[in-house]
């Protein structure tokens, strides 16, 4: 029962999870990033093309992604800061790309 | 419907007193004030900021028109004049327009329509007026060390390497404010997500909430890229970085890419505040809820998501590729869908229902009218072909004092008579007030409707000096100036006289519905007595009728 | 219909609810929020409304960076070769570091730790400082080299790098001059990411003071929680960063 007459649980509306993460889990994420980081080296001294900076953001994105997740207990979140998140990377994507179709079709710029 | 037919109810003025505490007299003294918490004295606070700011703006827009009497650059200098419509541009829509309904009226009124007792982070909404002012007085500072001319745009190359005036005051004004704006705007998001009161669904929302919602989250993600681009500007300036300079490989269009992407959704988050108001006053006078509930909302949410895509459309002409400008001119069609339909929804909701003309509505009238001439001049400057012949002339000043003057002013004229009872606890004097409402219609028409033909006849906008053909027009847009000037002076002098000689106006002098119209005027520091529990729809007339007569039959 | 309203006041959350959760009316309880999950959930959304603005902030200057890479990438190759990767990597282990212990700080505060809250808090800012240490000795040899944007911008090491005993290509004169352009975006990204972290390290003195007293061991946990968002935030920003500006091509042709 709760004391407070919310029929529709304006108040709480998830009932927020106050889900502890272990250190465990942090640890493992720990030694993926540090790891991430040391492929990211290698993998800038292997002359893959077009693909090196492909797989340099990938794997930027892959670590980004891990510390969102866990260690900033965005997993374990509500649906509201999930999607929050996911909002402003949108919008930093419509940044970049609605941009570039500027600059992606222009004939006297030195885009090559 | 007779002219004398109105649907205010006041207390009887014998025996009315205004409510023995208020949020006004809670506290005494001007520290309390200074460091309060109350988002009712923050909004109070900011009423009488952007109205000083307001003032000065609009000395500005005067001496603009004033020089625009004759074709001769006689009045002042040329870069002198550019001073004037800079400082009217910076002071109008960052020290006045953007903070104008969602930090006066917003802060006041959002907590107590979603049934709370503060905003959720009031610290925060004291240190947004605080970083308002010292944005205001670096803007000011700028003003008195000698302007700024680069206009309000601050556009590369000109500002970063043409011009020795104070563009890095300014446009450090201008960052600090834009927190300001960010603070606000993620003050409202929260409150609204997460405060609501037991029982206030969104669906039950005022439209007033989804509308400075839609522009909060233009403000949280917007102003920041306005906050980086100055920074730029102000480091090009300072120390000669070269983003911005060809001749070090930068590219200036970059500049106007990254300040555009703010700026569109900027007008957004100028109009949108202004369009919740407009739902508020459309329904309560004519007594009927707000046509297509469910269609506002979302079209607020539309037009800030959609308002992300069109800003090129003010670079046409600047360097774009052809295929980029197609594209944002398609996506500046779509943009103007959802403002259309919230004027068909006020449209039908006028439709059938009782209408009276008290000044909130008169206003309101005059914002249906002159913001669809406004939004359609902007459809026709999406254009591209259109574009090229009428930017950069008194087109593009006609079409966007249309939506910004006749459009938001009017809204927030309206808004601030609409809720001046409840603020008060005072009723501002109804026939000046008509007056003033007509006056201010009748002004700003005569000021703007010619600058349509000047822009099409082909006079370019920014100068000081113009063929002497256009003097005709160009005098009758300044005699329109003085009249508006007229318009907007007498509010300020008959609402502070209110203040005190004010009728004593009750809780719900309008017979509104809203969580607002059922607390005392002023309301108390924490709104509500008791937090509400809700389970009525928004604009329900029927709920308030019933309320109402069973009020009269239990009160012995 | 009723059109009563019902009393929700403070004090009546301290009945009833389950014994996991913990409903005792905290010192910091602000009474306009009427439970404390819903100031606690508030407060994590109104951090996590700021970390938008700051990926926003920092989106103007990533577009900068795409667009100029890809019209002067001779230069920016030439001169992201000129950053010290030991250096950099060293730094994003340390940074990487610095945000484990932060995260284990957050741990600390909601089991109730006080001491190991405080080593944390301590190790996060040691674990900062180094960071910012480095940044200080790489900006130093970038001042020496005069390759900071500016008056004093030299690009002759850029023209003719065998001379400087540099296995890179040399550029010609125009392209070499833009390798001012990759400065400047270096130092504004990495510039702009150091006044970050210096704010994030007077906060973190502050939390540490606070911490110490106890603050944040009896279940508020809010503001070790909210920065650890922001702190994590600033460690994203360096994971790109990193790669961007220290790895653009380092492999030889």
């Amino acid at each position: 029962m709760t004391e407070i007459h919310d029929p529709s649980n304006v108040v709480n509306p998830e009932h927020a999870d106050h889900h502890i993460v272990t250190p465990v889990t942090y640890a493992i994420v720990f030694v993926s990033l540090l790891v991430g980081t040391a492929i990211t080296v290698a993998a800038a001294y292997i002359d893959l093309g077009i693909f090196n900076p492909v797989v340099a953001l990938a794997i930027a994105c892959t670590r980004a992604v891990i510390v969102i997740l866990f260690f900033m207990h965005v997993k374990y979140q509500s649906k509201l800061v999930k999607l929050t998140v996911g909002a402003g990377f949108f919008t930093f994507l419509v940044l970049i790309t609605m941009t570039l179709t500027d600059y992606v079709s222009r004939a006297w710029g030195l885009w090559s | 419907m007779s002219a004398t037919h109105t649907i205010l109810n006041l207390p009887d003025q014998r025996t009315a007193t205004l409510p023995k505490r208020t949020y006004i007299n809670n506290e005494d003294g001007l520290l309390s004030w200074l460091f309060t918490g109350d988002h009712k004295r923050i909004a109070i606070l900011y009423l009488i900021s952007i109205t000083f700011f307001f003032f000065i703006g609009g000395a500005f827009a005067g001496l603009i028109r004033l020089e625009l009497l004759t074709p001769q650059g006689d009045l002042t200098a040329s870069d002198t004049y550019n001073k004037f419509f800079s400082m009217h541009g910076i002071i109008m829509i960052f020290l006045f327009l953007v903070p104008s309904v969602p930090a006066t009226l917003g802060n006041f009124l959002i907590p107590i329509m979603v049934g709370t007792k503060d905003l959720a982070f009031p610290k925060i909404n004291l240190l947004s007026w605080y970083l308002y002012w010292i944005g205001g007085l670096f803007t000011l500072a700028a003003l008195v060390l000698g302007g700024v001319d680069t206009g309000w745009t601050f556009t590369t190359p000109l500002s970063t390497h043409y011009l020795n005036t104070h563009v890095v005051t300014a446009a450090t004004g201008v960052f600090i404010i834009g927190f300001s704006s960010i603070f606000t705007g993620l003050n409202f998001i929260v409150t609204i997500h997460r405060m609501r009161a037991p029982g206030m669904t969104w669906f039950r929302m005022p439209l007033f909430c989804w509308s400075n919602y839609a522009a909060s989250i233009l403000m949280v993600l917007g102003t920041p890229v306005l906050a980086i681009t100055l920074v730029l500007v102000a480091l090009e300036r300072l120390v000669g970085i070269g983003v911005f300079d060809p001749t070090k490989g930068g590219d200036p269009l970059l500049f106007q890419h990254l300040f555009w992407f703010y700026s569109h959704p900027a007008v957004y988050i100028m109009i949108l505040p202004g369009m919740g108001v407009i739902s508020e006053v459309i329904s309560t006078f004519s007594r009927k809820r707000v046509f297509g509930y469910t269609a506002v909302a979302f079209s607020s949410v539309a037009i800030a998501l959609f308002g992300f895509f069109v800003w090129a459309h003010h670079m046409f002409i600047m360097g774009v590729s052809n295929y980029s400008a197609l594209v944002f001119s398609l996506l500046t069609m779509l943009v103007a869908v959802p403002s259309a339909i919230k004027i068909f929804n006020w449209a039908f909701t006028l439709q059938k229902g009782s209408i009276t003309f008290e000044t909130p509505m008169l206003y309101a009238f005059g914002f249906l009218g002159l913001f669809t001439i406004g939004g359609m001049t902007g459809v026709f400057l999406g254009a591209l072909g259109m574009d090229i012949h009428l930017t950069e002339t008194y087109f593009i000043v006609a079409h966007f004092h249309f939506v910004m003057v006749g459009g938001m002013l009017m809204a927030f004229l309206a808004g601030i008579h609409f809720w001046w009872p409840k603020m008060t606890g005072r009723m501002y004097p109804e026939s000046l007030s008509k007056l003033a409402a007509v006056t201010t219609f009748i002004g700003f028409n005569l000021t703007f409707l010619p600058q349509f033909i000047l822009g099409y006849l082909g006079m370019p906008r920014r100068y000081h000096a113009y063929p002497p053909e256009f003097q005709v027009l160009n005098v009758l847009s300044t005699a329109g100036a003085t009249v508006l000037g007229v318009g907007y002076m007498l509010p300020l002098l008959y609402l502070a006289w209110s203040l005190k000689y004010g009728a004593i106006a009750g809780n719900n002098p309008w017979q509104a519905t809203g969580l607002e119209w059922q607390i005392q005027s002023p309301p108390l520091t924490e709104n509500f007595i008791e937090i509400p529990v809700v389970d009525h729809e928004a604009y329900d007339y029927e709920w308030l009728e019933h309320k109402t007569a069973h009020e009269v039959t239990t009160v012995g | 219909m009723d059109n009563a309203t019902v009393a929700t006041h403070p004090h009546t959350h301290e009945t009833a609810v389950a014994a996991e959760h913990e409903h005792v009316s905290l010192p910091q309880h602000r009474h306009h929020f009427e439970t404390p999950e819903q100031q606690r959930e508030a407060g994590t959304f109104g951090m996590w409304l700021f970390l938008l603005t700051e990926i926003m902030f920092f989106g103007g200057l990533f577009f900068a960076y795409l667009l100029y890479r890809n019209w002067y990438n001779p230069a920016f190759v030439a001169a992201s070769n000129q950053l010290s990767i030991p250096l950099g990597a060293a730094n994003t282990a340390i940074l990487i570091t610095s945000g484990f212990f932060m995260a284990l700080a957050v741990w600390a505060a909601e089991v109730r730790k006080k001491s190991l809250l405080v080593i944390f808090l301590v190790l996060t800012t040691l674990f900062g400082l180094a960071f910012l240490g480095i940044k200080y000795v790489e900006y130093k040899e970038k001042f020496e080299l005069h390759h900071v944007p500016g008056a004093s911008f030299d690009v002759s090491q850029f023209i003719n790098p065998h001379a400087y005993g540099l296995k890179e290509q040399p550029l010609a004169p125009d392209m070499a001059q833009k390798t001012q352009v990759f400065f400047f975006l270096y130092f504004a990204m990495t510039g702009m990411h150091a006044l970050h972290m210096i704010i994030g390290i007077v906060l973190l003195f502050w939390l540490t003071w606070r911490a110490n007293r106890g603050e944040f061991s009896s279940g508020y946990v809010a503001p070790i929680e909210n920065f650890g968002l922001y702190w994590h935030f600033v460690d994203i920003v360096w994971l790109f960063l990193f790669p961007l500006l220290y790895l653009i091509n380092r492999h030889p042709v």
